[in-house]
């Protein structure tokens, strides 16, 4: 039988096809006339039309974080490409599985400095887990399954695939490769039996043991061992922003999430522990804030991670495991269950005594307004944490929103927090809703977003309309960029240089232009009712402008470069 | 402190700028760096000499071994190596001077190959310390022109690095 010879073109939407891809997100541009010509011919993925690029990457960066698949995006040469490298180092900071499908000017032209040509490979290097440019034909296929496989193992991250146009029109024979081996890339999955059981040992043995669990769980599906373990030590959980749901919040082991605005508890456990074990994270500045504050003499650390240099980065580590974070929770939870020796219940019991005296603290209250008053932003979280039964995905954009998001709405299950957590980039809240609600079309979908975010991609509620996507988008409207303001406030003398938002969009008239519900709620006993009557709609998209209290801050809070136990309390102001 | 790598990659367009990326992003420093195929044409041998701490080494090493197009990296520093590097410096080498540089080069084994009336161009191989010796010896007025290749690295016995 003779092999079947196909255009370039033809040949990506088979790889698509064969890699089972669902939606496509792109923008279409002369680079890639020849692929979009074959997606108007096929019926197997769907394709979504974005406004902007950075909202093609953002959505199927959501759609994986969502449903644990490889998002795909499709971006033309030059300016869709530089529109699509914010989103794909939001992507690359978080370790987001995607595969970047770009155009480029046809193979004659590369260097010609031809029209809408740059040098995509090179601008998204230090942005992408790999990227490939492909200059012949022949090579396509067995990249773009070396993108999907680079994407998905491993630190998982975004794979850029550069495709010149010529590329998209010869034909070559098609195969897809079944499976690949590289032998410069050979991700090392479990992790050292050794070492594992050197790690079970420290905890089984500490009288203040901490477990501290980030992206990595949600990211390799590790969830129920995570649970287990931490049941099984009866030790106290944080969670990092990465990590929310990782461990469900409504656990009475859960301490809350960690870090510059995390709880009074879990900040003081992770200093005060004496084996703290650390899962897929990685000790950043917004976590452990000051690395030689945070070191202390004789506190053992044991840190779980794909990526060894993720280990010993920030903090020294005594017991460092590679692999995957699943497998070796597995292995510990064995080893546990095997050993004799059970973990220090009188020790634990004072280790609690001392952990409720901190919660005791109540970090998180603030002060309810009356049913006349201005709207308080935290309140609004909660509201929607109880009108949804806890059970929506939240996508946030980046700010005091998105604190107060993580602050006030507790995940008991993974992948329904969709938010930036390591670029911080703001305008990811909509296309987040977006990628989020295609993978998931019958969950309950809502952006908490601010005034200033939700304007860095606004476009995208045309594509919300183009695609029916009925996400609720919960402005916490402070008519400032809030957390720029708050760092103004507290560290530069209150001089609030361009953090305030004038001339703001009618926002219920905006979102009325483009088809959808808009609704302005200014009072605190407003909120609840207007939420439900929200949520009743369904099939539409309803754009909710809370018009909020905007001296709220958000709190506890570790100043910039302190350490982990130096925190502002919102009783201390 | 000093550290020499030997760095076994693919021979792919695009692996060295990965390389010196990452170096550039992560403000480590290169105090030198040479590269060319193997005998094996599909891959490349590089050897980086930098310095830093040994945490700032590891993370190089962890970090360098993270790009996909590495295949292995080794610390030669941490066992017995030999490094060379080659320099060809042209000097002026004229009147009493030109019996006087021939001597030197003689000393540190230096090939002359090339000469004209008023220069010589010498060749050197060897450490890095016995060409900043030689630089050191001559005297800075005369030297025309300095080129050198960056240290190469090797273990030394059995130590190889091979896939």
């Amino acid at each position: 039988m003779t092999q079947q010879h196909l255009t370039g073109a033809e040949i990506i939407m088979r790889c698509l096809a064969e890699e089972k891809v669902e939606f496509v997100f792109g923008y279409p541009g002369g680079a890639v006339l020849n692929i979009y010509d074959e997606i108007f011919k096929q019926d197997k993925f769907k394709h979504v039309l974005v406004r902007h690029e950075q909202a093609a990457v953002h959505a199927a960066d959501a759609y994986s974080r969502s449903s644990q698949k490889i998002g795909v995006c499709l971006v033309t040469s030059g300016p869709g490409v530089t529109n699509a490298v914010t989103g794909i180092a939001t992507a690359y900071m978080d370790s987001i599985p995607m595969v970047v499908i770009s155009g480029q000017v046809p193979t004659h032209a590369i260097g010609q400095d031809a029209f809408q040509e740059c040098d995509t490979v090179g601008i998204t290097r230090p942005c992408v887990k790999h990227n490939f440019l492909v200059k012949d034909v022949k090579d396509l296929a067995l990249t773009l399954k070396k993108a999907f496989y680079i994407a998905g193992t491993g630190r998982p991250g975004p794979v850029l695939v550069d495709i010149p146009k010529d590329v998209t029109a010869n034909k070559c024979a098609f195969e897809y490769p079944k499976e690949i081996t590289m032998r410069s890339y050979n991700p090392s999955g479990k992790g050292h039996s050794g070492q594992i059981k050197k790690a079970v040992q420290l905890l089984l043995d500490a009288k203040k043991p901490m477990i501290y669990a980030g992206g990595g769980v949600v990211l390799n599906d590790a969830s129920a061992q995570l649970t287990k373990l931490v049941r099984m030590l009866g030790s106290p959980c944080t969670n990092t922003l990465m990590g929310l749901g990782g461990f469900p919040a409504s656990d009475p082991q859960f301490v809350g999430m960690l870090g510059m605005h995390g709880t009074y508890e879990a900040n003081m456990a992770m200093q005060d522990c004496d084996v703290l074990l650390a899962v897929g994270a990685r000790f950043d500045d917004r976590v452990i804030g000051n690395p030689g504050h945070f070191f202390r003499d004789g506190r053992k650390i044991i840190h779980i991670d794909i990526d060894p240099s993720s280990i010993s980065k920030r903090v020294k580590v005594d017991v460092p495991i590679v692999g995957y974070v699943r497998d070796v929770l597995d292995e510990m939870i064995s080893h546990i269950q095997a050993s004799e020796k059970k973990p220090d219940a009188a020790a634990l019991k004072a280790w609690w005594t001392t952990i409720k005296a901190w919660q005791s603290k109540n970090c998180l209250a603030f002060k309810p307004a009356k049913a006349d008053g201005r709207i308080k932003p935290q309140a609004v979280v909660q509201a929607l944490w109880k009108a949804t039964g806890g059970d929506a995905i939240i996508t946030s954009d980046v700010g005091q929103h998105q604190m107060w998001a993580a602050q006030y709405y507790p995940f008991d299950k993974p992948r329904r927090w969709i938010n930036s957590g390591g670029l911080g980039t703001m305008g990811v809240g909509i296309p987040y809703a977006m990628g989020a609600q295609l993978a998931n079309p019958d969950a309950t979908v809502a952006c908490i977003t601010g005034e200033g975010s939700v304007q860095m991609c606004i476009q995208e509620l045309s594509t919300c309309k183009q695609y029916h996507i009925p996400m609720k988008i919960i402005n916490l409207n402070n008519r400032s960029l809030g957390m720029v303001r708050q760092w103004q406030e507290f560290f530069y003398g209150n001089r609030y240089a361009e953090s305030y938002m004038d001339a703001l969009p009618d926002f219920v008239k905006l979102a009325e232009a483009y088809g959808h519900v808009g609704m302005k709620i200014e009072k605190a006993g407003d909120v609840e009712g207007a939420l439900r009557e929200a949520l009743a709609l369904k099939d539409r998209l309803v754009f909710m402008d809370f018009i909020t209290d905007e001296t709220e801050n958000v709190f506890p809070m570790i100043p910039g470069g302190k350490g982990l136990s130096e925190m502002i309390l919102a009783e201390e102001l | 402190m000093r550290h020499i790598l030997s760095i076994l990659l693919e021979n792919e367009p695009g692996a060295l700028a990965r390389v010196v990326g990452l170096f550039a992003a992560r403000a480590y420093n290169i105090d030198s760096l040479s590269v060319a195929t193997t005998e094996d044409t599909t891959m490349s041998r590089m050897t980086i000499v930098t310095h830093g701490s040994d945490d700032i080494i590891e993370q190089i090493t962890k970090q360098l071994n993270k790009l996909i197009e590495v295949v292995k990296v080794v610390d030669l520093t941490d066992g017995n190596h030999i490094e060379r590097e080659l320099m060809l410096v042209k000097v002026r080498a004229a009147g009493k001077d030109r019996d006087e540089m021939k001597r030197l080069a003689d000393i540190f084994r230096g090939r002359i190959l090339d000469v004209t009336d008023k220069s010589y161009t010498i060749e050197l191989t060897g450490d890095s310390d016995k060409l900043d010796a030689f630089i050191a010896a001559i005297e800075a007025g005369t030297i025309l022109e300095t080129v050198r290749t960056g240290a190469s690295g090797i273990g030394r016995g059995e130590r190889i690095l091979k896939i």
